[in-house]
């Protein structure tokens, strides 16, 4: 076997070799616990407005200080992971699940269906992804479900362009054909022989997306189409901290960092696992 | 001639898009729970006015029927009446456009001036201070939210210090060139008035800067990346060999080649700064298409949308045919193929 006797041997384990991939996994380990744990952690009521505290700057009583309606910045934020998270799974979810479908499709049964599914994914790529979102936002109603479902409609063609590569490729090999050899169906060979060996590729592609989705969703939240106020959400606190950046810019600020942070987490996940399913690319993303 | 099949196919490829561009967009429309005639006449609207406007837009026809009436009303340039401008959505594009064009440009020209050199360096530099701080740069561009980026420049560059302007195209004070191609940094170099050029330059750098360090990223990332691959090939090796100098070596044999793959990153990130230029518009006051389109859908005018939609579409899957094209001249292989 070729590839066997290709395999470089490992001298150091993964997390040595990649130490950004391991600090981008514990971010979103931390940011997982703090969605789950929010109602306990979070030191206050995130919607509860003092006015008497309104604008207050970082302090041992508020941590992070104080929007413009007295609540507290921290609690909103952590609050706020929850919906980021949420959106990056629902959008990946669902964009993961029919751009496959698609691409399973297009690449098993190939001729006139690949051509004219392919074709497809050549119009959703035309459309610049946060325009046709806010179209389609737009069209269904401003509202955080609705910003999700757009989000997922820009983002499938990438998956179905992906999987139908990977399918092109692997439906010539020879374990595939030994299976249709037996007389497998076309259903069992996509379902247990070839779908198995997209996933790698795929997951790369998820956790970039995930990063894109959270970022996608945080703009339509802030010019108005995602999320809608009152709920605490990163897009919704920078929106609403617009008016304050230059005398309470904290506002703004920490949500702010927070995407970033979350974005460039999975972004690190992504470039790791790219790394470490094609050798060849190792320290050149 | 492979070259004119070639652009052929394109052409072939461009009109199939276009025309599955125009049924989404008709789709969309059709998605809007409203009735489009009265969003578009009012609550107050009288029942002949209803129905002269349905009659007009063919919306008592069957579905079909519609989306051609649709389709040729786009080909002749009617994208319908702006419910919130009250003008023919063409003509507004017509004026908006020049804005994100200048800023887009702008921000592609700077991203490309500064992407490619720090990609250059990166790879030259691999695992050294320049590649650390060019892939740290790099990471946060592709990771940081582009309105948060552009409200924390207002308000430390227009808020704190004072140095530059924080929105709009031109200072306040300054009459805007004579409208020549829109450019307002074109039309006043035309012009000859230097004031207003200096104006918008000083406007359209915040702007740009947030809008281009995305697509910056993106470049640099792909030109290390490719660089990389390319400075470990024979003909760069049997350069070297030769005696060359390493700027000689770096400039004119590698980087040349690592170009082709970053051309096509060139033309994708055309699209995020299209969905940039919305964010960023918004936050700077920047008078071009993406304000519109938010200022339109915000109000729930769907012609006006619509329209912006179908002209990013456009003028995204030109810049990639642009883009295409430019193979030709870069990579020999594919102009002889």
């Amino acid at each position: 076997m070729v590839e066997t006797l290709a395999t470089p041997a490992r001298p150091r384990p993964a997390w040595r070799r990649s130490p950004l991939t391991v600090i981008g996994l514990v971010l979103i380990i931390i940011l997982a616990f703090i969605a789950l744990l929010a109602p306990l952690i979070a030191p206050a009521d995130p919607l509860k407005q003092v006015l008497s505290t309104r604008l207050d700057p970082p302090s041992t009583a508020h941590w992070l200080g104080t929007d413009q309606l007295g609540r507290d910045v921290l609690s909103r934020m952590i609050y706020g992971a929850r919906i980021s998270l949420l959106i990056g799974g629902v959008v990946v979810g669902l964009a993961a699940s029919v751009g496959t479908f698609v691409g399973l499709v297009a690449g098993y049964a190939g001729g006139w269906l690949d051509e004219g599914l392919m074709r497809l994914t050549d119009v959703f790529f035309a459309f610049p992804a946060l325009i046709l979102a806010m179209a389609i936002s737009g069209a269904l109603g401003p509202s955080l479900t609705n910003a999700m479902i757009a989000i997922a409609v820009v983002s499938w063609p990438v998956y179905a362009r992906l999987v139908r590569a990977q399918v092109l490729s692997l439906r010539e090999r020879e374990y595939v054909e030994a299976a249709r050899g037996l007389g497998a169906s076309a259903e069992r060979i996509v379902w247990q022989h070839i779908l198995p060996n997209t996933l790698a590729p795929l997951l790369v592609q998820a956790s970039f997306d995930m990063g894109g989705a959270i970022l996608s969703a945080a703009g339509l939240s802030f010019i108005g189409f995602g999320t809608q106020p009152p709920t605490a959400e990163w897009g919704v606190m920078i929106s609403e901290g617009r008016n304050y950046i230059a005398t309470h810019s904290w506002l703004s600020l920490f949500p702010g960092l927070a995407i970033l942070l979350t974005v460039a987490a999975f972004n690190l996940i992504g470039d790791g696992l790219r790394d470490a399913l094609d050798p060849r690319l190792r320290g050149t993303g | 001639m492979p070259l004119l099949s070639y652009l052929l196919r394109r052409l072939v490829g461009f009109v199939a898009v276009m025309i599955g561009i125009s049924i989404i967009t008709f789709g969309l429309s059709h998605l809007v729970p409203a009735d489009p005639a009265v969003v578009a006449l009012g609550d107050h609207a009288k029942d002949e006015q209803i129905e002269a406007f349905r009659e007009k837009y063919g919306l008592n026809k069957p579905v079909p029927e519609q989306y051609w009436i649709y389709v040729t009303n786009l080909l002749r340039g009617d994208l319908g009446i702006s419910l919130r401008t009250r003008r023919p959505v063409a003509d507004d594009l017509r004026n908006f456009f020049p804005a994100t064009f200048e800023l887009s440009l702008t921000a592609l020209i700077l991203s490309i001036l500064i992407g490619i050199p720090a990609g250059v360096l990166s790879a030259t530099a691999r695992n050294r201070l320049p590649d650390h701080v060019v892939r740290i740069l790099s990471l946060i561009g592709g990771s940081v939210p582009i309105f948060w980026l552009g409200l924390i420049l207002i308000g430390f560059f227009y808020g704190r210090l004072g140095w530059l302007p924080g929105g709009a195209r031109i200072d306040s004070f300054i009459p805007p060139p004579p409208e020549v191609t829109g450019l307002f940094t074109v039309d006043s170099l035309l012009a000859g008035d230097y004031t207003a050029f200096w104006s918008s330059v000083h406007h359209l750098f915040l702007p740009a800067l947030a809008l281009g360090y995305f697509s910056t990223a993106i470049i640099s990332r792909m030109m290390r990346s490719s660089m990389l691959e390319v400075l470990n090939q024979q003909y760069v090796l049997a350069a070297r060999a030769k005696g060359l100098r390493q700027r000689h070596v770096v400039w004119g044999h590698a980087a040349r080649n690592a170009l082709i793959p970053t051309v096509t990153t060139i033309g994708v990130t055309f699209g995020s700064l299209l969905s940039g230029a919305v964010l960023t518009e918004t936050i700077f006051s920047w008078p071009g298409l993406g304000r519109y389109a938010t200022h339109s859908a915000t109000s729930l005018d769907f012609p006006a949308v619509m329209g912006v939609t179908l002209l990013a579409a456009l003028v995204y899957t030109l810049a990639n045919l642009i883009v295409d094209l430019g193979y030709q001249w870069l990579d020999p292989r594919i102009r002889h193929g």
